[in-house]
């Protein structure tokens, strides 16, 4: 089955199969947003406890497919011990590596030299979701979530 | 009588290959793919007789016209109307719920009135409620369903009370149940109530009688029934639909326009404002003489062959491993078969299904309550049609295993 493989690594299914950072926190004190796919049905509930601008801890609940349960998963462990900056740095680079480059006239911190990339790690692997469309998606949910309770919180 | 073994060569769509196979399309709850004939005779119309209608005196004009108005007779009779003045074009089936909600529903509803629908609703028959509700302050109640996926109306009596409007599908879009809709509809108007019909997966597949259903008002659409899509129908009873207001104002709907007012036009072109999807029309009068060509309950008995075919071969080969939603027995249900297999995401079932060029359908399927009464967030949808044949149920079948082997956790 040509293709499949470029859009289910190994990495992505052990995500799937074994996910990190499962559960949910108590909130408050941890903020709680949710996040769904009105397409397929997935659902993403995100608890994370922030402090000093820190996630100190982020946990993830919800179902859904392969691709936004690793994305999820993979992210869970991305971001803990983040700042709230690095984290929406982070999650810029993983939209741009999803094909979605925010517009912004006028961006608060454009690239610079010592804007260097983060390492994406396991978070490569979904690299290949780009050649499914109507996936992309599902990968980008939990970003999407985390980016609105981020917003919530005016952070 | 059966249908034609050859039936797939009809359909120009479902000779093509996709990712190196040769296509298993099983999505036509979703929509239907469409026969030679109809894709002709809509080119037809563009190419010879292109005019707008019911203005133009020129020949081109008339003939489009008298097009669009046979197509609308031939709908009249393929689904038991009295005339065809019943018939309303639509967008779709959609429109058709917003148009009986906004029209009757805006002039007959308040405060202490309940609209009665069922958990089994596509979203078109919950939202326009919804919406009506939070300006009109009614009630909209939900008959709930039992374990096998049928309504559960042994309290029907007691959900009526207050209800003017009984809204409901003749059948689901999830499960395939086949509701009982003249005993319901019978309950309905002996509280007084009128009774509208979701016929979207209806029509399509079985011999349709809307006196025999009983039913006042039946929204459907074009494109499940081999026709195209932007173009579906309500019917209502000629005198129900004389007494409700206009939907959307405009061109076509009038017969007077002064400046203090209008005078509408009548039926049923009060309801059609605007210059209408001509082709799409006469392509659905197509559509509906392809389907009287094979014999609706023709089209009927080859799909309860088929579910039977499919539900006998998915479970002999899967066992525990597969639960298929709704009611067990094929004579109760529609060919539409929502599968759980094993633990693997509908989306991932349907990715892995794509690679071999067979189109099932993954999601909710605009039915979100029905979604959390099942206590699921998506089902995988096989669903089938005049052109599906055992080959199609075996390709499925066939590539569920390496899904499960795939995904399985």
């Amino acid at each position: 089955m040509s293709g499949l493989e470029d859009l289910y690594k190994e990495i992505i299914l052990d995500h799937y199969r074994s996910p990190r950072h499962r559960g949910e926190l108590d909130s408050p004190p941890a903020h709680k947003t949710e996040g769904f796919n009105p397409l397929c049905g997935d659902e993403v509930l995100l608890t994370f406890a922030l402090e000093d601008d820190i996630i100190q801890e982020l946990l993830i609940s919800g179902q859904g497919c392969s691709i936004s349960q690793a994305s999820a998963s993979m992210m869970s462990a991305a971001v803990q011990g983040k700042s709230v900056e690095e984290v929406r740095k982070l999650t810029r680079q993983f939209k741009a590596m999803m094909s979605i480059h925010e517009e912004s006239i006028g961006a608060e911190d454009p690239p610079s030299e010592d804007d260097k990339p983060f390492e994406l790690g396991d978070l490569e692997a979904l690299k290949g979701v780009v050649k499914f469309p109507v996936r992309i998606k599902c990968a980008t949910l939990s970003w999407n979530t985390l980016l609105t309770g981020l917003d919530e919180l005016e952070v | 009588m059966s249908l034609p073994s050859d039936l797939k060569s009809n359909f120009p769509l479902l000779s093509q290959t996709i990712n190196g196979h040769q296509i298993v399309y099983l999505d036509s709850a979703a929509s239907s793919q469409k026969p030679d004939v109809v894709i002709e005779t809509m080119n037809h119309y563009y190419r010879t007789i292109n005019a707008n209608v019911h203005r133009g005196a020129y020949e081109i004009a008339a003939q489009a016209t008298e097009a669009m108005e046979q197509a609308r007779a031939k709908l009249a009779t393929f689904i038991g109307a009295s005339s065809a003045n019943e018939i309303v074009f639509t967008k779709n089936a959609t429109e058709s719920f917003n148009l009986i909600a906004r029209s009757w529903g805006g002039q007959n509803l308040g405060p202490n009135d309940v609209v009665l629908i069922s958990d089994m609703e596509h979203h078109a028959n919950i939202v326009p409620w919804q919406i009506l509700s939070a300006e009109k302050g009614f009630e909209v109640r939900w008959i709930p369903l039992t374990p096998d996926g049928h309504l559960d109306l042994s309290q029907l009596d007691r959900l009526l009370n207050g209800v003017k409007m009984v809204s409901v599908t003749a059948m689901s879009n999830v499960l395939g149940t086949l509701n009982p809709i003249r005993e319901i509809a019978d309950k309905a108007h002996s509280v007084g109530a009128l009774m509208a019909v979701d016929g979207s997966q209806y029509v399509p597949h079985l011999p349709t009688d809307v006196v025999e259903l009983g039913a006042d008002l039946l929204c459907f659409t074009g494109h499940k029934m081999c026709g195209p899509t932007g173009i579906g129908v309500l019917w209502g009873r000629a005198e129900l639909l004389d007494a409700m207001p206009p939907f959307l104002g405009g061109g076509e709907m009038i017969l007077d326009v002064r400046r203090d007012g209008f005078t509408p036009n009548e039926l049923p072109h009060k309801f059609e404002a605007g210059t209408p999807p001509i082709a799409e029309i006469i392509g659905l009068g197509a559509a509906v003489d392809f389907l009287d060509s094979l014999g609706m309950s023709e089209v009927r008995q080859h799909e309860i062959d088929l579910t039977n075919y499919a539900l006998r071969v998915l479970n002999d080969r899967y066992g525990e491993e597969i639960t298929i939603h709704g009611p067990s027995n094929a004579s109760e249900r529609g060919g539409v078969l929502s599968i759980q297999y094993r633990d693997v995401h509908p989306h991932d079932l349907s990715q892995v299904l794509d690679q071999r060029g067979i189109c099932i359908r993954a999601g909710h399927h605009c039915a979100k309550p029905l979604m959390r009464e099942l206590g699921v967030g998506a089902t995988a949808r096989a669903s089938l049609y005049v052109y599906n044949d055992q080959a199609d149920i075996d390709a499925l079948a066939e590539s569920l295993a390496p899904a499960g082997e795939l995904f399985a956790r």
